[in-house]
Parts: C-alpha cells; sequence; structure tokens
C-alpha cells in the first residue's frame, strides 16, 4: 500500500469525511502535512494527542485518528498545559486559528511561550475568522475589509512569531500552505524541538477572506502566497526595504531552553531524593 | 469511620488535606482572597508527593489546565472565590459536557464584583447552580464547619470520580478561616473510591446504556472529546433526538445516584412548630438557636441543615414543611435557597427569609427574635 494511504487509513477517521471545510480552505493542506509529520516523527499513536481550540481548523481534531481533545474557544494551550503535566510522555499538537490562538487565547499563548512547556502549537492563520463568517481578527493585515470592518481594518496585526520569541517560545517556524513539503517539515523540526514550539502556518480562506478582498479564488491566493514567500536564508541577504511585501519562511527562531515539565519533574525528583 | 488523630485545622487548609487523601493529585489555580491558603497548601505538599501544582495565567486556564489534567488520568482540584468563579464557569461548562470529574472550591465573600473581598458572603448559591450557560446538572456541597469541610471535600472527589461530574465545594469566608478541631482517620482507612482498571474491550467513552469510568489519554483507545453535542464515541452530532438523549443523560445520572449526592442533617424536636433551613456557616447560628430554644427550653424548634444545596435537598424540604407551621431560611445574602424553599413546602408551612448583606454574619440572636415570634 502507498505511504499515503497507508497513512490515511491509520490516522484519518474517515468514516468522519468528507470535512466541513469549504472548497479551497487550506486547512486540509496543513492538517495533511501535520499527518505526514506525525509520521515523519515516528511517533506511536497511542502517545500522540491533538488538541485544538474553535473555530474552522480546530475542527481537524475530530477527523484525526488520535485521542483528540477540541476545547473552548482560546483555551487549547490551558488544557494542553493541564494534560501534559498530568502526563510528560505524551506528544502534543494543539491546533488553533489566528483568532482562537492570538485574540481570545493571547493570554494562554504568551504564558505557554514563558514557561517553555513541550507543546507544539500549528496555527492556521487565514487572517480572518471564518466560522463566523469572515470577522478581523489580530492578524488581519491594516487595511484589509471583514464584516466587522468594512471599510477596512485600522487595527496593525500580531507578527505572531516575534510575539512569541518575545514571550518566550524557543522554536518559532513560518510555511504556507502553498508549501505542504515545508509544512510538514517543520512540524517535525517543532516536535523534535524540546520546549514550546510555534508553527505559524499561513493558509488561504478564500470564502470569507479572499472574495471580500478581491484576493481570487483559491488558486490565486495560493500563487500570491507562494510568490511572496522567501527563505529565512534568501532574507538574510536582503535589505529591510526589499523584504516589505515579502513572508520569510522556514525556522525564525531555535534557541535552547529549560523545558518546563521536565524541570517540574526533575524538582520533584530531587525533594524526593 | 476510624477516627483517630484530631488535628486544629483551618477550613481552606482542611479542604486541601481531604482532597489530597481523596487522591487529588492535580492542582491548578490563580490566587485570590479569600481562598488562596488553599493553593498554598497544595504547592507545598503536591510536589512532596509526586503531585503537580502549577499557577496558571487566570482562572478560565486554571479550569482548563485541571480540566486537561483529569484527561490525563489524575484526581484533580481547583480553588477560587467570586471573581474567579465567574471565570471558571465557561470550562465548568465544558467538564460537565464533556463528562470530565474535577472539584471546584469556591470559597464565597462579599459581591457583586470585588465586592468585600475579606467579607463573608452566601451569594454565590444561584450562581454555583446556574453559573454556566444551558440547562446543565451540578452538584453543590456547602459544609458547615472545618470538619465537614474535610469529609466533604472526600465526598466530593469520589462523587466527581464516579459520577464523571463536576463537584463545586461552596465554602465561604467563615468557614474557609476559622480553625477548629478535625478528626482525621489513619492513612488507608478513608472511603476512597478506586478507580477501575479493568476496561471492558467494548468501552465507549459515552456509551448510550449507561456510565462507563473515563479511560485517560495514552492507552490506545482513539476517542474525542468535545463541548460540542455528541455520539457515545465522543463525535460531535446536531442530530435532535441524539441531542435530547445527551442532554437527558447528563441529568439521569445525578436523579439516578440523587440519594447518595443530596446530604442534609436534622437536629432538634421530634414534632417541631418551628424549623430552621440553613448551610454552609449560617448553620452555626441556627446551631446555637436550638441548643437554647430545645435543648435547654425543650421548645418545639429544630434545624434541617443542607450539606447538599444542588441538587436542592426537595423531598427532605416537602417532608418538613408536612410537619411544621413555619420555616425560617437565615442567609447572608437577599433570599437565594428560600425561593426553593418555598417551592417545595408547596404552601403547607409559612416560610420566613431572614437575610443579613452587611458582611457580618447572622447572629444566634436574630434567629432567636425570629423564633420567638412565631412561637408566641
Amino acid at each position: 500500500m502507498a505511504f499515503i494511504e497507508q497513512l490515511t487509513q491509520d490516522f484519518l477517521r474517515t468514516k468522519k469525511l468528507p470535512h466541513i471545510w469549504c472548497p479551497g480552505c487550506g486547512n486540509g493542506i496543513v492538517t495533511a502535512a501535520l499527518v505526514r509529520a506525525i509520521e515523519r516523527a515516528g511517533y506511536d499513536q497511542r502517545e500522540v494527542v491533538i488538541v485544538s481550540g474553535i473555530g474552522c481548523s480546530s475542527r481537524a481534531a475530530g477527523y484525526l485518528n488520535f485521542n483528540t481533545l477540541h476545547t473552548t474557544h482560546g483555551r487549547a494551550l490551558a488544557f494542553a498545559t493541564g494534560l501534559k503535566m498530568s502526563r510528560p510522555e505524551l506528544k502534543l499538537f494543539v491546533i488553533m486559528g489566528d483568532g482562537d490562538c492570538s485574540a481570545i487565547g493571547g493570554n494562554h499563548f504568551i504564558h505557554a511561550a514563558r514557561r517553555n512547556i513541550d507543546l507544539n502549537a500549528v496555527i492556521i492563520n487565514n487572517y480572518i475568522y471564518g466560522m463566523t463568517g469572515g470577522q478581523h481578527s489580530p492578524l488581519t493585515p491594516t487595511g484589509k475589509k471583514a464584516t466587522t470592518a468594512p471599510r477596512g481594518t485600522l487595527e496593525r496585526p500580531f507578527d505572531l512569531l516575534a510575539l512569541a520569541r518575545g514571550a518566550g517560545a524557543t522554536f518559532g517556524a513560518r510555511a504556507t500552505a502553498a508549501q505542504p513539503r515545508q509544512l510538514e517539515q517543520l512540524i517535525v523540526r517543532g516536535a523534535n524541538h524540546k520546549g514550546f514550539s510555534v508553527l505559524e502556518a499561513l493558509s488561504p480562506c478564500p470564502i470569507a477572506y479572499g472574495r471580500r478582498n478581491k484576493l481570487g479564488g483559491a488558486v490565486e491566493m495560493l500563487r500570491d502566497m507562494k510568490d511572496k514567500s522567501i527563505s529565512v536564508e534568501r532574507a538574510a541577504e536582503l535589505k529591510a526595504a526589499e523584504l516589505e511585501d515579502k513572508t520569510i519562511t522556514g525556522v525564525i527562531f531555535s534557541i535552547d531552553a529549560p523545558e518546563y515539565a521536565e524541570e517540574y519533574y526533575r524538582s520533584i525528583e530531587k525533594d524526593k531524593g | 469511620m476510624p477516627e483517630t488523630k484530631p488535628v486544629l485545622m483551618q477550613g481552606n487548609e482542611a479542604c486541601a488535606e481531604a482532597a489530597i487523601s481523596a487522591g487529588v493529585r492535580f492542582y491548578a489555580g490563580y490566587p485570590i482572597t479569600p481562598s488562596t491558603e488553599i493553593a498554598e497548601q497544595m504547592a507545598a505538599r503536591l510536589p512532596e508527593i509526586g503531585g503537580v501544582f502549577i499557577q496558571m495565567e487566570d482562572e478560565i486556564a486554571s479550569m482548563a489546565a485541571v480540566i486537561g489534567a483529569s484527561i490525563g488520568g489524575m484526581r484533580t482540584l481547583t480553588a477560587t472565590s467570586g471573581p474567579g468563579f465567574s471565570l471558571k464557569q465557561e470550562n465548568l461548562g465544558y467538564a460537565i459536557m464533556a463528562e470530565i470529574p474535577c472539584v471546584v472550591v469556591n470559597v464565597q465573600r462579599m459581591g457583586p464584583s470585588t465586592g468585600v473581598p475579606t467579607a463573608p458572603a452566601q451569594g454565590d448559591v444561584m450562581q454555583a447552580r446556574w453559573g454556566t450557560h444551558g440547562d446543565h446538572p451540578i452538584i453543590v456541597f456547602s459544609p458547615a464547619s472545618v470538619y465537614e469541610t474535610f469529609y466533604l471535600t472526600i465526598a466530593a472527589v469520589n462523587l466527581s470520580q464516579k459520577l464523571r461530574q463536576p463537584v463545586i465545594m461552596l465554602l465561604d469566608e467563615v468557614i474557609g478561616h476559622m480553625r477548629e478541631k478535625v478528626l482525621i482517620p489513619e492513612a488507608g482507612k478513608l472511603l476512597v473510591e478506586k478507580s477501575s482498571d479493568k476496561i471492558p474491550s467494548d468501552w465507549k467513552p459515552y456509551d448510550e446504556k449507561g456510565l462507563t469510568p473515563l479511560v485517560p489519554f495514552g492507552f490506545g483507545h482513539y476517542y474525542h472529546v468535545t463541548g460540542l453535542f455528541h455520539d457515545q464515541y465522543g463525535f460531535p452530532t446536531g442530530d435532535p433526538p441524539q441531542v435530547e438523549r445527551a442532554l437527558d443523560r447528563l441529568h439521569d445520572k445525578l436523579k439516578k445516584y440523587r440519594d447518595e449526592i443530596v446530604l442534609t442533617n436534622y437536629i432538634g424536636h421530634k414534632e417541631p412548630r418551628v424549623a430552621i433551613v440553613a448551610y454552609g456557616c449560617t448553620v452555626r447560628s441556627a446551631r446555637a438557636v436550638v441548643k437554647k430554644a430545645y435543648w435547654q427550653d425543650r421548645l418545639p424548634v429544630g434545624l434541617l441543615s443542607l450539606q447538599t444545596i444542588w441538587p436542592f435537598p426537595d423531598r427532605e424540604i416537602e417532608a418538613l414543611a408536612k410537619q411544621v407551621d413555619v420555616i425560617i431560611v437565615p442567609e447572608m445574602n437577599m433570599g437565594q435557597i428560600v425561593g426553593e424553599v418555598e417551592r417545595y413546602a408547596c404552601g403547607k408551612a409559612k416560610i420566613v427569609p431572614l437575610n443579613r448583606y452587611d458582611g457580618e454574619m447572622i447572629t444566634p440572636d436574630q434567629i432567636y427574635e425570629q423564633i420567638g415570634r412565631w412561637l408566641s
């Protein structure tokens, strides 16, 4: 059996398909990259847990054949923190959307980063609240239109990875749905990294974001993502002005620092001894 | 129950120690007066016994972390007070819906809002019942002493595990901060229910046939946990008959174990004409009244104290109302439980509220005065 067919059989709840996502949505591409990454990382199915919040992207958990925990809006990382502390041997992937992670879940995001707890955050950023029909999020670029910003948002977006880095995360990477192989590789690297890892996966939402902002359909949006992407290595050779319109992809930062769950259990072992 | 070691303990401390005795090994919390001693006690004790203490970034996260750890297989507890209890409601509803056991302690203080943080009150009775949205079941215990706090906390942990249902310990500032003698049983002699380690091969997380134990994540049962209405495997459903069944399921398990859940205690005259119905620290003043009015003056007076306030002790109130002319309901709020008493008394007795909401306790004299009025 081909690799991908075997994976589909083992790691996807095929009876739960078709999924709820719209035509042209990038969530499926990112979810597929996650499934391949889990296989590449060599994890046992039993030890993998998928945690998610609320929103389109968070529905991915229901389609994946692991222990899956679909939590409340913005709180996925807080649930995951409790689970990881109770069972540090488990490998947790936390799927969130841009609004879920950086608006309502912003506090949990910075504190998970600060603790450097070994969770793998996969944030699918489509620049919009999709499930509720297209409201602006903290990652919507300034000037872009949304149902709650009909004249274009005046707000400035977060740089999610700079936020994570500032808060203490020790691994940050970015890729787009136009580069599924790179996504997969970066998820594996994040998983192998000990500490809080953040992967920002840029993904098209042609229905709730693209259409309103005249960005074309899924194909045009993916092409645009690809055209604007530049690897972190190439970006290093360019001047700031040349990078203005670009999306830098690859591993943006990777730092060694003590991981929280391991430190906690080590400290209580010392008590006992 | 064999009781051996008498110890002088604070109410909050007793709550923490009882939780540990009942097998709680995970605490997530956020500092708030007047419950902070519970967190401090847990921070000191849990690491000593291989447990996990974590101070989270807020109350919402504390509740979430507790649920996460329960899914990992640990027994869990979190403690807070009014403003924090408001924040916990979101994920408390999740735990009820997803049937994840946990114990939530609310050491009540005077509200609304920031209120008087150090003053006692009983204003969260209805919040404990209806604080989270939707038509959910809830179990709430309200201890009247440090001793009761110890034993009800153990009962809370046990029931929570058995019914896969969050249980609320509704303390108040008086009970949380007072020091009293507690008789602690020897280790191993407590009635702590063990989790079942035998999992049937056809195990389903939300079996239609009835309650199944929670199998923690990481053991090869790839089920789904969600706050959405779900089928017996945990997968989302919007199918009307399934939705109705799922909501009935949540309520039915409490109905089935009603007699184990609903705890009350009557003291006083065998044929009372006037009864007091009280819960929490107010029971203490009521007990002093019964001591004087019945034990000393032999007046036809009695006290029904409610250790469980939700589900409400409906049958007990019904029976009491048939016996007496008057039921006095002292509460340190503007009248919350009194409405329920009225509802189940069905007009058989006159219901007299006695309220105080200035941040001070109701005194025995205040209750005695009321009794005198109705007996003469």
